[in-house]
């Protein structure tokens, strides 16, 4: 072997190292930046929330109007609400209504059915901005779940996460398409207003006010009167808390609710994800475990090459040598 | 003198050279009239929107086109980070004939998974949003970034083919002539340098591929109760990743001997049976971990009637799991090419199945008045990008060096030496 062939190879067996230390870099680096990036919440200890108490509401659909008004969606008159016919289907929000209103049988006075209003549940721990690709979605300190048009790629991954099966989309939509779900009239609070559906409710069957406030006004409702309702606030825990509180008479899986459990959705996803992230390490070690041992198994070739290089070379000497030798016995 | 060229002859077929082959053929042509159906359906996603051609609504925003072309496409071509594992990073080199073909199924693989992605989400303008909108907390983001990340690494990874096969040789005709020059010292530049950096692109490869396989499995995580508790465990992103490992030599196999029939090659049973020893310990590994977790989750009881869900999860342990594992611990079967076929598209038929199981059938979404299956649009869109997929892995080694051609075959050496007359 001539130095200049030696020089090469341990160069590039340099560039290799240093290759692999560049790259592991700038993976850390990216580390901590992503470790910024990621969507934290910071509640407020009096974040809002609403209380719907549905032994209240009478079914006049007009939170539904006033909600599509507020948010400038084409809307029928107001009379037309009136029109019951619609509880002989089962509805959820939807691009055209972001909350509805459902009748459910009462089995206590078959005279006087149940009534729920449905919206998004505003979620503590929400796993719509867990899971949504470009964070679209925030909660604010104040309670309230947004969307954010100008992020959103469209990929409905939201709808996927959201144990409530809230947001929906725009499937007949070619550019542009939206996600709807309530908004919790973010900009009407921020101006200081309540949401609509509270303020046009005829009967007050949403209240809106601080979340701990309401949690303490709906155990009130409850032992004031225990006949009414059940002794269960759905939202305080399901999900891992919801800002949308609910009381009622009837069990809640039988009026439209899903059975959750407390933890939050986002739970066990998040800690996977950062398991496997957390601050790049366990890739960045894959990636040198890696660069080691093709590096490594490079060596081992190379050596190998050249033992047999020089098996092969001793065996031509010697070749040469019994010509030589036959040569001159001849 | 002859002695000499018989020589140069099987020297020269050791290398991956162009298939020569004429490219229609009866069955290309069919597969030109699936394409063309897939992109007719696809006219009408873009111009009426996603619902008017998929049974997709609010209750299942997911279907055939994230199950199959994306989920299923991303763990099928696993085997281009495999074998670069086995070829290149434990430098074992008699896998090195595998490595190339490989390479470019991955390649075209994550090409058309990027496509499903494209037609699939509402606004696919914004496609580019993840690059600097992040989410560090959503596996989706973890797998976009990855992917899109991986998918350029295999372009580079791929660059020496292209160096290879057009340095010298730039040959474009009117008035682009002015322009050869410039590409030919651009080829030359990279094939100086692509060298001496590839190992970093090739770690890099192997790296994405582990973080983004198991990254598609913490994707249902977050559905949480919305999904079948035969699927829905905490350990799915170790699932995906090692049954994407699984599928990595079967799916080389599969294609390689796929390859050797239409272009008329003998298969390289001795790279292919080797390469399938392997298999049979993985999947091992695969279904010891799936049992381990139905028992400590205590799943089975949902295997005692044989409801939808169950006969689906029965399917894909049984004829996509235990019989190929079997077949790969047999010695017979890895001797002969019709077996080792079977056997491997047994774990891809698996594998494609536990996909589709993970993101449709086990997905069940409260309020669902109908479930989901899907409409003939999403069907011949994913059967169009398959054909198309076909047909450019066909295009690619007609026009680049993939393939390693065996040299004892009689037909081969007939062209050759015609050539080399
Ligand atoms: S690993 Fe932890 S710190 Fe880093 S991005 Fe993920 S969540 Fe944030
Ligand atoms: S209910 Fe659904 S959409 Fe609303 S905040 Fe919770 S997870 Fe998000
Ligand atoms: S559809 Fe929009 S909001 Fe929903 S996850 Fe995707 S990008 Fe985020
Ligand atoms: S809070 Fe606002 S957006 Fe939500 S349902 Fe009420 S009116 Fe509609
Ligand atoms: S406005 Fe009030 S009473 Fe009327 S349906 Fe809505 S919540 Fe019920
Ligand atoms: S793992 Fe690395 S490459 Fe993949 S998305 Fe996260 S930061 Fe990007």
């Amino acid at each position: 072997m001539n130095p200049e062939e030696v020089n090469s190879k341990s160069n590039s067996r340099r560039d290799f190292l240093k290759g692999i230390a560049t790259v592991g870099a700038g993976v850390a680096g990216l580390s901590y930046s992503a470790a910024y990036a990621g969507a934290e919440n910071i509640l407020s200890e009096d974040r809002f929330g609403a209380l719907v108490d549905t032994t209240l509401c009478v079914g006049c659909r007009h939170c539904e109007w006033a909600c599509a008004k507020a948010h400038k969606m084409p809307v029928p008159e107001i009379e037309s609400f009136n029109n019951r016919k619609v509880f002989q289907e089962f509805r959820r929000p939807s691009n055209s209504s972001l909350t509805v209103v459902n009748e459910f049988e009462n089995p206590k006075n078959r005279l006087i059915p149940i009534n729920v209003k449905q919206q998004c549940m505003h979620c503590d721990r929400p796993a719509c901005v867990s899971a949504c690709i470009v964070g679209a979605f925030s909660k604010t300190a104040k309670g309230p779940v947004v969307w954010d048009s100008d992020k959103c790629i469209g990929c409905r991954y939201c709808m996927v996460a959201c144990p409530f099966q809230v947001p929906t989309f725009d499937y007949e939509k070619a550019i542009q398409p939206m996600i709807y779900k309530c908004d919790f009239c973010a900009e009407r609070q921020k101006g200081g207003d309540i949401p609509a559906c509270v303020d046009i409710c005829p009967v007050e069957a949403i209240t809106f006010g601080p979340r701990s406030e309401l949690i303490r006004e709906a155990r009130n409702r409850i032992k004031r009167k225990p006949e009414v309702y059940l002794d269960y606030i759905y939202g305080e825990y399901e999900a891992g808390g919801t800002s949308w509180l609910y009381l009622a008479s009837k069990i809640f899986t039988e009026i439209g609710f899903p059975k959750l459990s407390q933890k939050a959705a986002p739970g066990v996803s998040e800690s996977i994800q950062h398991g496997i992230f957390a601050y790049f390490i366990p890739p960045a070690s894959l990636y040198a475990l890696l660069g080691g041992l093709m590096w490594m198994s490079k060596m081992k070739k190379e050596i190998d090459t050249e033992i047999s290089k020089e098996i092969e070379e001793e065996e031509r000497i010697e070749k040469i040598h019994r010509i030589d030798m036959e040569g001159k016995n001849e | 003198m002859n002695n000499l060229t018989l020589n140069q002859i099987s020297h020269n077929s050791h290398l991956p050279s162009q298939v020569k082959f004429k490219f229609f053929t009866p069955g290309v042509i069919i597969l030109c009239l699936f394409a063309l159906n897939g992109l007719v359906f696809l006219a009408g996603r873009f111009l009426f929107g996603i619902g008017s051609v998929t049974n997709l609504n609010n209750f299942y925003p997911w279907g055939l086109w994230i199950g199959v072309d994306v989920a299923a496409g991303v763990a099928l071509a696993a085997g281009g980070f495999t074998s670069a594992a086995l070829g290149h990073v434990m430098h074992k080199d008699e896998y090195h004939s595998i490595v190339r073909p490989a390479l470019l199924t991955a390649l075209l693989g994550y090409t058309f998974v990027a496509c499903g992605v494209f037609v699939d989400i509402g606004r696919y303008y914004y496609i580019w949003h993840p690059l600097v909108m992040w989410n560090g907390n959503s596996a989706l983001f973890e797998v976009g970034i990855c992917v899109m990340i991986y998918l350029t690494v295999l372009y580079i990874e791929f660059l020496p083919l292209v160096t290879e096969r057009f340095m010298g040789r730039v040959k474009m005709w009117g008035f682009l002539k002015i322009f050869n020059p410039i590409l030919e010292f651009f080829l030359r530049l990279t094939d100086k340098t692509i060298n001496k950096v590839m190992f970093i692109f090739i770690i890099a490869g192997v790296v994405l591929s582990t973080l983004h396989q198991s990254s598609l499995g913490t994707l249902m995580v977050i559905a949480g109760d919305k999904m079948h508790p035969l699927w829905q465990t905490p350990v799915l992103p170790l699932l995906f990743l090692v049954s994407a490992i699984s599928v990595g030599f079967p799916m080389v196999i599969f294609e390689s001997i796929l390859a050797s029939r239409s272009f008329k090659l003998a298969p390289e049973m001795h790279v292919l049976s080797k390469l399938g020893s392997m298999v049979g310990p993985i999947l091992g590994i695969y279904l010891a971990f799936k049992l381990g977790d139905m028992f400590i989750r205590e799943t089975f009881v949902y295997l005692k009637e044989l409801t939808f869900p169950a006969i689906m999860f029965y399917s894909e342990m049984i004829i996509g799991v235990i019989v190929p594992l079997i077949m790969f611990l047999n010695k017979k079967v890895l001797q002969s090419s019709k077996l080792l076929f079977t056997a491997s598209s047994l774990v891809i038929f698996g594998v494609l199945l536990n996909r589709i199981n993970n993101f449709i059938t086990a997905y069940k979404p409260p309020y669902a008045k109908v479930a989901y299956y899907p409409s003939i649009g999403e069907l011949s869109v994913t059967i169009g990008f398959v054909a198309m997929l076909v047909l450019f892995y066909r295009a690619c080694v007609m026009i680049f060096p993939v393939i390693t051609q065996n040299h004892n075959h009689v037909e081969i050496a007939k062209t050759k030496s015609k050539v080399i007359l």
